[in-house]
C-alpha cells in the first residue's frame, strides 16, 4: 500500500517543480537524427500555428542553411537581429539574447540548441541562452540534433567515426515541457541531399561521404527514436507514480559507477547513465581517494573533477571516500548502500603490473559477492589504476619483498655498467633506490633499501668483490654517506607523505560532517536520527556505537550496533557522562577502564543523553583530529535529536488535542441523541398525565405510540453505545460456532419485524450455501445495524435486497437497497466513528451502528464495505471466512 | 385483553427495580391477574413457599442473591412456571436460567404484548402438565402435527420426516411457545451423551425447517432465537 502511495516528498517535488515549471516559460525540442530531416521546417511550421492563434512569437536566431523552403517560412515573422561579433578577423552571428529579453515575445524560436556561441558572448552555449529566456517566462521552441546530446555523444561519436564538440546537456532535455520528434526515412533524407535540398551542392557530396551514410543515419534514427520513447515512458512513469496507479516498481537497481583520474572514466559515466535510464535506477559515482592521490598531478585532478561534474551534469550522485585499498572501499561503500550493480572499467595497464601488485578489478570481481560486477570495455575504469600506485594497502612484508627487490634491480643493472665505470659512481644509482623506496614504499623499507644497499655495494662492488671484506677505506666514507643520505632522504618523504595524509585526513573528516549534518537534516523522527548518527558513526570511526537518551531521569539504550551489549557498569559510566556533561570511559581520564567511551550529547538545554563508541578489537587508535570530529558529531547527533523530540512533543499536544475534540464530539452526540427521545417521552408522558379529560381517545393513542417508538429509539441508542465500549475495551468474545446463516438472517428479520413491515425484502439464500463459523448474536447485530441502516436512509416502502452466497472461502452477504446512496468518496468514512451522513432524514443514532459493524466483522476475521449500486442505492457487503470445517448442509 | 383460564390467576414478582414493579402491577392488574411483589430473592423465595403462585416473574439481576440460583431453588419443591426477565447480552445467563429450570426469558426492555404472551404460554403448559394429557393434534398456521399418527401436514399436504426430525418437532411442540435451549434439544433427541453436539442440532434443524417453512429466511414457524435456542410459534 505504502508502495504504491506517492511518498510526500515526491509529491511536494512534484509542486515544486510545477510551480517552477508555471514561472518558467516552457521549452519544446524539435528532435532530429540528423541535419536535414526538417527540424527547422517544422518549427517554423508550429511557429506559424502558433501566430495565427495571436502569441506573439518573435524568431531569435534560426539557421536557414539557404534552403529556399525554409526561408519562404520565415516570411511574416518577426526576426531580432543577429548580434555581430569579430573574432580573429571573422564576423559572427549570435543570437541577440538581450534584444530578445527586451521584446519579451510570448515565444522565441532559437534554432540549434546546442550550438557554441562565439567566444565572448554571455554564454559559452546557445542552450545556456535559452535557459536565460526560459527563466525570463518566455516559452521558447528549439531544434536539436541526437548525436549532441551528452550521454549519447561518444556512442554517436563510435558510430559514425566524427566526434561531436557541440553537446547539450541530458538534463536540458530532461526538462523539456515537451519533444517533437522529427523523422524521414534515411533514404528520402539522402535524396534529399543530393538534390542540395539540405547542405549547398559543393558541401554535400563530402557530407554524405563522411556523415550521411545509410548505416549511420539508421542508427542514429534509431537512438533518436528511442530516446524519444523513453521521454514518453517517464512522462508515463510520472503520471502513474503521482495518481498512485500501482506499477511495477520492484526493488530498485542501484548502480554504483567506480572512477579515476582517467579521461576514460568520462566514457565509463556517460555508459553508466545509459545503463541507469535503462534500468530506471539511482545511480551513484564513485572515485575512492587513495592516500597516494595527495600526488596526483593537477592535470589529473582537474580530469577527475571534470569527470565528477559530467556524472552529476549527467544526474548522478557523487560520492568520494577515501580509502587504502580500491576494492575495500568499493564494495564497503555498495554494501552499506545497497547498490546491486557495480560499473568499472576495464584495466589499461599491462598486465605484467597485476602480477606485481595484483588487480583491483580481480579483487572486486572476487568480493563482490550478490552484487554484479560490470567491466566495462576502453576505460580506466579500475579505481586503482591511477598514475601514482596503489601500494599502501598491500602488507608491510610485501613492501619489504619490494624493497629488496629494488636493491636486486639495481645490483644487477649497476653490474653490467661495472666494467665501464668506477664502482663509487654506482653509489648513485642505488640512493635513486632508496629514494624510491622512501617516497613509495615507506619508511621501513626504505630502511632496509638503505641498509641493503649498502651491503649489496659493498657485497658485489667493493673490491675485493664478493666479500664484505673492505681493502680500501674510502669506501668506509662511502658506506656511511650512502646510509646518512638513505636516512634522512626516507625521513623526510615520509614526513611530507604523512602531511599530505593528514590535509587529505582532514578533507575526508570535513565531507564526512558535511554529509552526516546534510542527512540529519532530511531525517524527520528520532528513529531516523538515531540510525543515521550510527551508520555514519560507525562508517566513519569502525567503530561500534550505542546512543542512549534520557527518558525520564532513565538513561534508556535507543539503538546499537549489532554486538554492543552495555552490562551495569558500562551503564554506570554512561549515567556519570550524562549526569556531569563530560566525556568518561575508555581513552578519558574519568572511569577508563570501561570498555566503551562515552560522550554526552549537549545542547543549550541540557544532557539529552550519551553516545557509546566501542573500538573493535582491531581499531586503531583515533588520532586528537578523529576525536575532535567525533565531538563534532556528537554535537549535530545532539542537535538534530532534540529538534526531534520537540517536534515529537509539538505532535503530542497535537494529538492530545485531537483526542480532546472527538471527545467533545462524543460528548456532544451523545448528549444531543439521548436527550431528544427523552424530550419527546417526557413531553408525551406529561401531556398525558395532565390531559386526562382534555385528550380524545386517539391523540391518547398517538401520545403513547411516541412513548413508545422514541423508547425504542434510546433502547438501539444505548444498545450501540454499549457495543461500541465494550468492542473498544477488548471485552467483545466471538463465540464462533457452525451457524446456517438462515437462521441467523431469519432471527434479524424477525427482531426487525414492525419496521420492515412496509417493504419488500428480497431474499436471496442459496440452498447450497455451506455452515459458516460465526457468532449468531454478533452476526445477527451487524445484520440488523445494517437493515437499520437501509430504512433509515432510504424513502419507505422501497426494497431491500438480502443476498449470501459462496465465494471461495468466504460466505459474503449483501445488505443493499435503493434510497440515495452513499456520498462518493466516503464509502470509507461511513465506517468511522461518529460519522453520520448529512441527509435531511431524522438524524437519529450517534453515528455508531457501521463504525460496530466493522468492528464485529473484523474481530470474525471478515471485511466489511460499500459502494453505491448500479441502478441507484447503497450496498453494504460483508464476507467471512469459512476456515473451519465445511459441514455441507444436506 | 384475554379473559380466559389464566384470569384471576396468582403472579408474584420478584423484581427489585420499583419503575419495572409498578409498571408490572398495572399491566397486571388490567389483565385480571392477582399479584404479589418481593424486593429480593430470600423475600421472593419467602412468598413463593406461603402462596404459592400461578407463575413467577423473576428478574435474573437481583441485590442479594443470584436469580439464577431463586429459579434453581423454586425447582426443588415446585413446578409453578417461571418467566425470568434479563438485560441483552446475557445470553448466557438466560441458558443458564433455562437450563435451571426457568420456562421462558424476556429481555428488557419489553412490551406489553410480548410479556403476556409468553404468561400465557408458561400457564398453559403448567395446566395441561397438570393435567398429563397432552393435545394429540399440534396445529399453527398451516402446519399440523398429529402427534398420535406421528405425521406433520404443510397445508394439508403430508410432510416426510426421518424420524430424527420428528423427534425434534415433536419436542418443539410440546414446548410450543417456549423458548426451548440447545441443551434441552440435544439431551431430549439424541440423549444426555450428546448434550455439546451443537452442530448435529443446527444441521437438523436447517433440515426441518427446509421442509416446513416455506421460506426458511423467513421462518413462519420455527424460530431462532440466536444463542439461546429455538421457539415453536404457537399464535
Amino acid at each position: 500500500m505504502n508502495e504504491q502511495r506517492p511518498n510526500p516528498d515526491e509529491l511536494l517535488a512534484r509542486l515544486q517543480s510545477e510551480e517552477q515549471q508555471q514561472a518558467r516559460g516552457k521549452l519544446k525540442i524539435f528532435l532530429g537524427y540528423a541535419a536535414g530531416v526538417g527540424k527547422t521546417y517544422a518549427m517554423l511550421e508550429a511557429a506559424h500555428q502558433r501566430r495565427m492563434e495571436g502569441i506573439d512569437v518573435l524568431v531569435g536566431y534560426v539557421e536557414t542553411h539557404q534552403r529556399a523552403e525554409t526561408e519562404a517560412l520565415l516570411a511574416g515573422l518577426d526576426v531580432i537581429a543577429r548580434r555581430r561579433v569579430e573574432y580573429h578577423g571573422i564576423t559572427l552571428e549570435e543570437m541577440d539574447v538581450d534584444a530578445v529579453l527586451a521584446r519579451q515575445p510570448q515565444l522565441a524560436i532559437v534554432d540549434e540548441l546546442a550550438h557554441t556561441n562565439a567566444p565572448g558572448s554571455r554564454h559559452p552555449k546557445r542552450y545556456q541562452d535559452v535557459e536565460e529566456l526560459l527563466d525570463a517566462g518566455i516559452d521558447v521552441y528549439s531544434t536539436l540534433n541526437i548525436q549532441h546530446l551528452e550521454s549519447l555523444n561518444d556512442v554517436v561519436s563510435q558510430i559514425t567515426g566524427i566526434v561531436v564538440r557541440e553537446t547539450v546537456p541530458d538534463r536540458v532535455l530532461d526538462e523539456v515541457t515537451e519533444i517533437e520528434l522529427i523523422d524521414l526515412p534515411p533514404d528520402e533524407l539522402l535524396n534529399r541531399l543530393r538534390e542540395g535540398k539540405v547542405y549547398v551542392p559543393e558541401q554535400a557530396a563530402r557530407a554524405i561521404e563522411q556523415f550521411f551514410r545509410k548505416g549511420n543515419l539508421t542508427a542514429l534514427r534509431e537512438l533518436t527514436m528511442r530516446r524519444a520513447a523513453e521521454r514518453v515512458d517517464d512522462q508515463m512513469r510520472t503520471y502513474m507514480r503521482t495518481r498512485s496507479i500501482p506499477g511495477p516498481w520492484a526493488a530498485r537497481e542501484r548502480l554504483l559507477v567506480c572512477v579515476t583520474s582517467h579521461p576514460l572514466s568520462e566514457r565509463l559515466v556517460r555508459a553508466a547513465r545509459r545503463l541507469a535510464d535503462e534500468l530506471n535506477a539511482p545511480w551513484t559515482v564513485l572515485h575512492v581517494a587513495l592516500s597516494s592521490d595527495a600526488h596526483l598531478p593537477s592535470a589529473q585532478r582537474d580530469q577527475l573533477a571534470r569527470t565528477m561534474r559530467l556524472a552529476e551534469e549527467l544526474g548522478a550522485k557523487t560520492v568520494q571516500r577515501p580509502g587504502q585499498s580500491a576494492a575495500e572501499t568499493v564494495l564497503n561503500y555498495a554494501r552499506r548502500h545497497n547498490i546491486t550493480k557495480i560499473i568499472i572499467g576495464k584495466p589499461v595497464r599491462p598486465r605484467w603490473l597485476d602480477w606485481v601488485r595484483g588487480s583491483a578489478v580481480d579483487q572486486l570481481i572476487r568480493r563482490s559477492g550478490p552484487i554484479d560486477v560490470y567491466v566495462i570495455s576502453g576505460s580506466a575504469g579500475d579505481p586503482s589504476q591511477t598514475p601514482t600506485r596503489d601500494w599502501l594497502p598491500h602488507h608491510p612484508y610485501v613492501r619489504y619483498l619490494q624493497s629488496i627487490g629494488v636493491v636486486a634491480a639495481v645490483t644487477l643493472f649497476s653490474n653490467l655498467f661495472l666494467p665501464f665505470i668506477s664502482p663509487v659512481n654506482l653509489v648513485m644509482l642505488y640512493l635513486a633506490a632508496v629514494v624510491f623506496a622512501a617516497v613509495y614504499l615507506g619508511r621501513g623499507p626504505s630502511m632496509l633499501t638503505a641498509v641493503l644497499s649498502v651491503l649489496a655495494f659493498d657485497f658485489f662492488f667493493v673490491p675485493p668483490r664478493f666479500t664484505f671484506a673492505v681493502t680500501d677505506a674510502e669506501y668506509i666514507l662511502t658506506f656511511i654517506g650512502l646510509f646518512i643520505v638513505s636516512v634522512v632522504i626516507s625521513t623526510l618523504a615520509v614526513r611530507a607523505r604523512e602531511q599530505a595524509e593528514a590535509a587529505q585526513d582532514r578533507e575526508t573528516h570535513t565531507a564526512a560532517l558535511y554529509a552526516f549534518s546534510r542527512e540529519l537534516a532530511t531525517a524527520v523522527n528520532l528513529d531516523d536520527i538515531i540510525g543515521i548518527t550510527m551508520t555514519h558513526l560507525s562508517e566513519t570511526f569502525s567503530r561500534d556505537i550505542a546512543i542512549l537518551l534520557s527518558e525520564g531521569d532513565q538513561l534508556v539504550l535507543s539503538g546499537h550496533s549489532p554486538n554492543t551489549t552495555l552490562d551495569a557498569n558500562e551503564r554506570a559510566v554512561a549515567t556519570w557522562a550524562f549526569e556531569h556533561g563530560q566525556p568518561a570511559g575508555r581513552g578519558t581520564d574519568t572511569l577508563p577502564a570501561a570498555r566503551v567511551r562515552y560522550l554526552p550529547l549537549k545542547t543549550s538545554r541540557g544532557t539529552l543523553g550519551v553516545l557509546g563508541v566501542q573500538p573493535h578489537e582491531d581499531s586503531q587508535h583515533l588520532t586528537a583530529e578523529q576525536n575532535r570530529l567525533m565531538e563534532s558529531f556528537a554535537s549535530q547527533a545532539a542537535l538534530a535529536i532534540e529538534r526531534a523530540r520537540l517536534a515529537d512533543q509539538a505532535q503530542k499536544a497535537q494529538v492530545q488535542i485531537e483526542t480532546e475534540r472527538l471527545r467533545n464530539s462524543l460528548l456532544s452526540s451523545v448528549s444531543h441523541d439521548l436527550r431528544t427521545p427523552l424530550a419527546a417521552i417526557t413531553g408525551a408522558a406529561s401531556s398525558l398525565m395532565d390531559g386526562e379529560d382534555s385528550l380524545d381517545r386517539a391523540a391518547r393513542q398517538e401520545l403513547a405510540q411516541t412513548i413508545y417508538e422514541e423508547a425504542a429509539r434510546l433502547n438501539r441508542l444505548l444498545r450501540n453505545l454499549l457495543d461500541m465500549t465494550r468492542l473498544e475495551s477488548g471485552a467483545l468474545r466471538v463465540n464462533k460456532e457452525m451457524q446456517p446463516l438462515e437462521e441467523v438472517i431469519g432471527a434479524a428479520l424477525s427482531r426487525l419485524e414492525d419496521q420492515l413491515a412496509d417493504r419488500a425484502v428480497n431474499i436471496q439464500l442459496p440452498y447450497s450455501l455451506p455452515f459458516a463459523p460465526l457468532d449468531s448474536v454478533l452476526i445477527e447485530q451487524v445484520l440488523i445495524n445494517l437493515l437499520e441502516n437501509a430504512i433509515k436512509y432510504t424513502p419507505p416502502g422501497s426494497p431491500i435486497d438480502l443476498t449470501a452466497r459462496q465465494e471461495e472461502a468466504w460466505v459474503v452477504v449483501e445488505v443493499a437497497d435503493r434510497g440515495p446512496g452513499l456520498p462518493p468518496g466516503e464509502e470509507q468514512r461511513i465506517f468511522e466513528k461518529f460519522y453520520r451522513a448529512r441527509t435531511p432524514q431524522n438524524g437519529s443514532g450517534v453515528g455508531l451502528g457501521l463504525t460496530i459493524c466493522r468492528g464485529i466483522v473484523e474481530a470474525h476475521g471478515g471485511q466489511i464495505w460499500a459502494e453505491n449500486r448500479s441502478g441507484g442505492g447503497a450496498s453494504f457487503r460483508f464476507k467471512l471466512p469459512l476456515e473451519e470445517k465445511l459441514i455441507e448442509a444436506a | 385483553m384475554s379473559e380466559s383460564i389464566e384470569a384471576d390467576q396468582l403472579v408474584l414478582i420478584i423484581e427489585d427495580e420499583p419503575q419495572i414493579r409498578r409498571f408490572l402491577r398495572t399491566t397486571l392488574t388490567s389483565h385480571g391477574y392477582r399479584w404479589l411483589e418481593a424486593v429480593t430473592a430470600q423475600e421472593g423465595l419467602v412468598q413463593a413457599a406461603t402462596h404459592n403462585p400461578a407463575l413467577i416473574i423473576l428478574d435474573l439481576g437481583l441485590p442479594d442473591l443470584d436469580g439464577l440460583e431463586v429459579a434453581r431453588r423454586v425447582r426443588e419443591w415446585s413446578n409453578v412456571p417461571i418467566v425470568v426477565l434479563s438485560a441483552r447480552g446475557q445470553e448466557l445467563d438466560k441458558i443458564a436460567a433455562l437450563d435451571a429450570g426457568a420456562d421462558d426469558y424476556l429481555t428488557k426492555p419489553f412490551g406489553v404484548g410480548e410479556l403476556l404472551a409468553r404468561m400465557r404460554v408458561a400457564l398453559r403448559h403448567a395446566t395441561s402438565a397438570a393435567q398429563a394429557s397432552e393435545p394429540p393434534l399440534f396445529e399453527v398456521g398451516d402446519l399440523k402435527v398429529d402427534l398420535a399418527r406421528r405425521q406433520v401436514f404443510v397445508a394439508g399436504a403430508e410432510v416426510h420426516l426421518t424420524p430424527i426430525e420428528y423427534h425434534l418437532l415433536k419436542t418443539l411442540v410440546q414446548h410450543a411457545g417456549k423458548v426451548v435451549t440447545q441443551l434441552q434439544l440435544l439431551k431430549e433427541v439424541w440423549g444426555p451423551a450428546y448434550a455439546t453436539e451443537s452442530h448435529y442440532l443446527r444441521v437438523y434443524m436447517s433440515q426441518l425447517r427446509r421442509k416446513i417453512e416455506v421460506d426458511p429466511a423467513r421462518p413462519r414457524y420455527l424460530f431462532t432465537e440466536p444463542g439461546v435456542g429455538y421457539r415453536l410459534k404457537v399464535e
